[in-house]
């Protein structure tokens, strides 16, 4: 065992993810928190420490954006972070909330994802602009569909891959993400609709892209010795893992998310994974684009290099494959509120090793999941790894 | 979602009735600047700019030329031994072609992006910047050799853009 205290999962929450909801972020944190509480049977007063997960202030337009969110996190009087690694956010908010109860120094953690992107105007796209260095990127006018879409070429081009290869992904997840009810664009959508769509910046297209969402999704924690007493079955945290590389990121070759691997080598050490297809039963992928989720795959080791394409078309990643690969609908289906996306990953894994999906439910009885996050400037990756 | 939670919390409203003012909705435009010290390592590239010359640095002990030019390299967690300038000359590593703005707005002409590995930086040393001079972005190609294009020299400021775009080298 790693740390002082073996970690469980015992509630998972969150709200419908959509463009323009009424409520505020505050008010979806507070939904998203109250589910949680509710499904782990417990009071705000029973939780120890709080950890919020949102990414950049500018989508808010709130330039304190933890402190701002916090009455809705119930983190009022209590220990209470935010934690911000760009799209890798969400997986790191629970990976975050593990070391709270693993260090000894708590039993409970409530972990929070939040982001509502839509109050940024004229696109919240434009916010994404002000990541950039200033000095030598940003007179250049770059944007963030312009480093995506270079990445996504330089991984086509390494291992010859087809963009109809790639579209299958976003027709999986959309189709998937009928199953959601939370869900912003479930569809029953087909390759010729993604090569038919309008080009954004080639090679991406607008069916190759998860939409702009507002949502929440939250996480009860605890200690073994308090789940065990809450609930007969709790999913085990039996690995975590995060790594970040260069901000250079045009001094390295964009086809291999090498960080993203040293994260998973992280987590599956701790969890004693040697043969990662073979062990994991299920996998929340980050798949803001749909060639990410293919590249993220192969970071993860769920396949070898250049694989990941192949195993798709054979229908391996399906829900009734061998390696079924975003169940939920990812973020291309349910939608895209940054740091709310990661931990709806987590929330899923949670309700898939548990039994309680739904329609979605994998038939294989699957007991090891993992879910994967992936953000800044193409460098941050983080993991988590979970057992029934 | 659970399939025990029946109850789904949100409700959507319009964008338009937000921006409109048809629901209750409170605007606000920031409106601030900055004005950033380009750094150490960075001046000297600023400065190369100028004189049409793009700076690198190298660090003896990984024998790396870098470029863009640090003053410490980050691989070895040391100070970097000196600048040095490398080519305006390099070869397209990718390239992606924008028919959108930074605000997501739709352009017409599309622009030209690419990370080009320059020529006496190490393997793999590329930069940002644009392509230009090309009728048909089908064109372009992966491993296709390009030049800077720089602006005259009485119109250099010292940015980036002082190179107005990388451009095919035609074979003689
Ligand atoms: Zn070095």
């Amino acid at each position: 065992m790693f740390g002082k205290k073996r970690v469980a999962v015992i509630g998972a929450g969150m709200t419908l993810f959509r463009r323009n909801l009424k409520e505020t972020g505050k008010e979806l944190a507070w939904e998203a928190s109250k589910m949680a509480l509710d499904q782990a049977g417990l009071e705000v007063k029973d939780i120890e420490s709080v950890v919020m997960g949102t990414a950049p202030d500018a989508f808010d337009g709130v330039h304190m954006k933890g402190e701002y969110l916090a009455d809705g996190a119930g983190a009022f009087r209590k220990p209470y972070s935010r934690v911000y690694v760009g799209g890798g956010t969400g997986v790191f908010t629970i990976d975050a909330g593990w070391w709270h109860i693993a260090s000894g120094q708590f039993d409970t953690c409530l972990v929070v994802g939040e982001e509502k992107m839509s109050s940024c105007y004229p696109h919240p796209a434009y916010a994404f602009t002000t990541i950039f260095d200033p000095i030598y990127s940003r007179p250049l006018g770059v944007t963030l569909i312009w480093i995506f879409a270079l990445e996504m070429h330089r991984y086509m081009h390494v291992h010859g891959i087809k963009k109809e290869d790639i579209a299958l992904v976003s027709v999986k997840n959309k189709r998937n993400a009928l199953d959601h009810p939370c869900a912003q664009l479930g569809a029953n959508i087909t390759v010729e609709d993604v090569l038919n769509s309008e080009i954004m910046c080639w090679p991406v297209q607008r069916l190759d892209i998860s939409p702009t969402s507002d949502g929440a999704a939250a996480l009860i924690l605890a200690s073994e010795d308090v789940a065990k007493k809450l609930t007969d079955n709790p999913v085990w945290i039996d690995g975590v893992g995060w790594c970040i590389d260069s901000t250079f990121w045009t001094n390295r070759d964009l086809y291999y998310p090498k960080y993203v691997q040293c994260a998973a080598q992280m987590a599956y050490k701790m969890a004693g994974i040697k043969n990662p297809p073979k062990e994991i039963d299920v996998a929340e992928v980050y798949d803001p684009f749909d060639y990410k989720e293919l590249h993220h795959m192969e970071g993860l080791m769920l396949c070898r290099k250049g694989q990941a394409p192949i195993l798709t078309r054979d229908g391996v990643t399906q829900r009734d494959g061998d390696l079924p690969i975003n169940p939920s609908g990812g973020l291309l289906g349910v939608g895209n509120p940054i740091a709310a996306a990661g931990v709806m990953k987590c929330c899923e894994i949670f309700w898939q090793l548990r039994g309680e999906a739904g329609k979605r439910q994998i038939k294989s009885d699957p007991r090891t999941g993992l879910a994967q996050a992936w953000g800044d400037l193409m460098q941050y990756g983080s993991v988590v790894v979970m057992r029934s | 979602m659970s399939e025990k939670i029946k109850h789904f919390p949100g409700e959507q409203l319009r964008g338009r009735d937000i921006r409109e003012g048809r629901v209750p909705a409170i605007k606000f435009r920031p409106n601030i600047k900055y004005a950033w010290s380009t750094g150490v390592a960075m001046n000297r590239f600023i400065e190369g700019l100028k004189q049409g010359k793009i700076a690198g640095s190298s660090c003896n002990k990984c024998g790396r030329i870098m470029v863009p030019p640090r003053s410490f390299c980050e691989e070895c967690f040391k100070a970097t031994d000196g600048y040095t300038y490398v080519k305006d000359t390099g070869t397209i590593n990718t390239y992606s072609v924008s028919y959108v703005a930074g605000d997501a707005s739709r352009i017409k002409e599309p622009i030209l992006v690419a990370v080009i590995d320059l020529d006496g930086a190490s393997k793999g040393m590329g930069i940002l910047h644009l392509l230009g001079e090309i009728d048909d972005w089908k064109q372009i190609s992966f491993g296709m050799r390009v030049k800077a294009v720089w602006k005259p020299p009485e119109e250099r400021t010292g940015t980036i853009t002082d190179i107005k775009y990388f451009a095919p080298i035609r074979e003689e």
